[in-house]
């Protein structure tokens, strides 16, 4: 039910481009960095149902549809896709009712001025997995009330997550 | 001159609670703005014993990464533990042994048992009623005595492998897991009559710091924080993993949303893990603890995986990113006490410094845990 609910609208955000699971995944295999759309994934070999890439432009919309259908965030972070020179911003959510429905939301930036907007708007709970992805990646979330190193030192200037990162 | 300092009326001031504070359980700081003793503005600054275990497990293989898991919580290590073989066991596809999932849902339930009764003496302690901690600790001696015999370690357990576990148990652990069980009811009974309907203990607890629902939503809390606030949520029955099915248990939830409530919840949860573990020991099936098949070298098949489980603390979340190496590319850990944690410092605007410090003990914080 929300399920259908949930996949439906996140299609929604994508006139175009739906692809069923073996496809999706085929191309995803074929080519590290995927085109954006939603993929429906199997639950029991993934751990998650809904998989959707979004332009950072379509973030807060996709994000906000599912605050509107009572999702929580579990956890932001970030994947450093060095050879096809992108940053990626992935968010996991969950419900707490009874039908398990896990939603991957994520956004592909340049990884030279990764910037994406904040979601604290709609998620406060956001707010250290922004800090945290920040710290790690040094990626900008445009908006954040209070962006400074959350675990690494307050003077930190380095992004250890970086595949390019050398302590 | 010695004068002392006239605060203006609508003047605040910072207090640092932390980083060194006996009642933040650990290495945490919350900076304070306080009127008088009200609280107006508080910033939870952590990351003083960040280690980057995700940053170690792109650098170590996949056996490698086994033990860091249990150097997050350590009071309710295995839990993180069975959601990192649960997750490689999934990407993998390999089969284990119905014992090996048994032995390790025993353990896991007398561990959260252990974490439970450590907190609830903590917790007490923060109150300032110092016995009960003694006689939580005694009771969690005797589980951290039977994990120790088979596991080989107390605190920081390296118990389960890819496709089972490292040791099998023997006549007496069963023996001593049986003989515990009665034991905790008793001591339980002991805990409800001696705190839980102690009149100081409850008045001070009820109506502090009430969360509701929607909070909870907003920052992902989980655990007793989610459940002491009416949400029915835990992984265990939500998302069912392991062999979780086969047992009768519930899960307690309470409505209120205050510490009172939280409180409730884990006390009650000990009981539960009880019949689970019971259970576990009736059903206990015989056979291998690792499987006839399994590959030489950990490899999982490029693409992402996600992996869910009940800690005693939470919903910890555990993201793997694949590239089909021996390596992981990327390892997300979503500890729940970060979460959890994470909502204190909007919910205590307004609260008395001392209801606020009784608010974050009920909680139940684990620092290395939020760190990583």
């Amino acid at each position: 039910m929300i399920y259908d609910q949930t996949r439906e609208m996140l299609a929604a955000l994508f006139p175009a481009v739906t692809g069923d699971d073996d496809q999706g995944e085929a191309e995803a295999a074929k080519d590290g960095a995927r085109s954006n759309g939603l993929i429906e994934r199997d639950y029991r070999v993934h751990g998650y149902h809904l998989d959707a890439q979004v332009d950072p432009d379509q973030l807060l919309e996709a994000v906000g549809l599912l605050d509107r259908l009572e999702y929580f965030l579990e956890a932001i972070t970030g994947v450093d896709w060095i050879a096809d020179n992108q940053l990626e911003v992935v968010y996991d959510f969950s419900r707490y009712d009874k039908t398990p429905c896990r939603v991957v939301i994520r956004t592909r930036l340049d990884r030279q001025n990764p910037q994406v907007p904040t979601i604290t708007g709609i998620f406060a709970g956001a707010n250290w997995h922004e800090r945290e992805t920040h710290d790690f990646f040094g990626i900008s979330f445009i908006g954040h009330p209070h962006l400074i190193p959350l675990l690494l030192p307050e003077d930190a200037d380095f992004h250890p997550l970086l595949k390019d990162f050398k302590a | 001159m010695n004068s002392p300092i006239l605060l203006q009326p609508d003047e605040t001031f910072i207090l640092n609670v932390g980083p060194q504070h006996p009642a933040t359980h650990g290495v945490l700081r919350v900076k304070m703005e306080l009127s008088g003793e009200y609280i107006v503005e508080a910033e939870t600054v952590i990351g003083y014993i960040h280690r980057m275990h995700e940053k170690m497990g792109e650098l170590k293989t996949y056996p490698q990464f086994l033990m860091n898991l249990s150097r997050m919580d350590y009071l309710g290590a295995l839990g993180y533990s069975h959601g990192h073989v649960l997750l490689i066991e999934k990407a993998c596809a390999i089969e284990v042994p119905e014992r090996a999932e048994y032995l390790r849902v025993i353990m896991v339930e007398l561990n959260r048992i252990a974490s439970h009764l450590f907190w609830f003496g903590a917790f007490v302690m923060d109150l300032g009623g110092f016995t009960p901690l003694m006689y939580a600790l005694q009771d969690r001696e005797h589980i951290l005595d039977m994990l120790e015999a088979v596991t080989g370690s107390r605190l920081t357990y390296c118990y389960f492998r890819f496709g089972g576990l490292y040791n099998d148990v023997d006549d007496d652990f069963v023996k001593a897991a049986r003989r515990f069980i009665p034991r905790m009811r008793t001591s339980l009974d002991k805990y409800r009559r001696l705190v839980t309907e102690n009149v100081i203990f409850r008045s001070r607890l009820e109506g502090n710091a009430p969360i509701s629902k929607e909070m909870c939503r907003k920052y992902g809390a989980s655990s007793a924080v989610a459940r002491g606030s009416g949400i029915d949520f835990d992984v265990r029955r939500n998302e069912p993993y392991s062999v979780y099915p086969e047992f009768d248990f519930d899960i307690p939830v309470f409505p209120e949303g205050d510490s009172l409530a939280r409180y409730r919840v884990r006390m009650e949860e000990i009981e539960q893990s009880l019949r689970i573990v019971e259970q576990a020991l009736d059903k206990l099936p015989g056979g291998p603890i690792m499987p006839d098949k399994k590959p030489k070298l950990i490899k999982p098949p490029a693409g992402d995986y996600y992996q869910a489980v009940e800690t005693a603390r939470g919903s910890f979340g555990i993201r793997l990113v694949s590239d089909g190496s021996k390596n992981p590319y990327r390892l997300k850990l979503r500890s729940p006490t970060y979460s959890n944690m994470h909502l204190f410092d909007e919910a205590c605007r307004g609260m008395l410094i001392m209801d606020a410090l009784a608010f974050m003990g009920s909680l139940d914080l684990v620092i290395p845990e939020i760190d990583r």
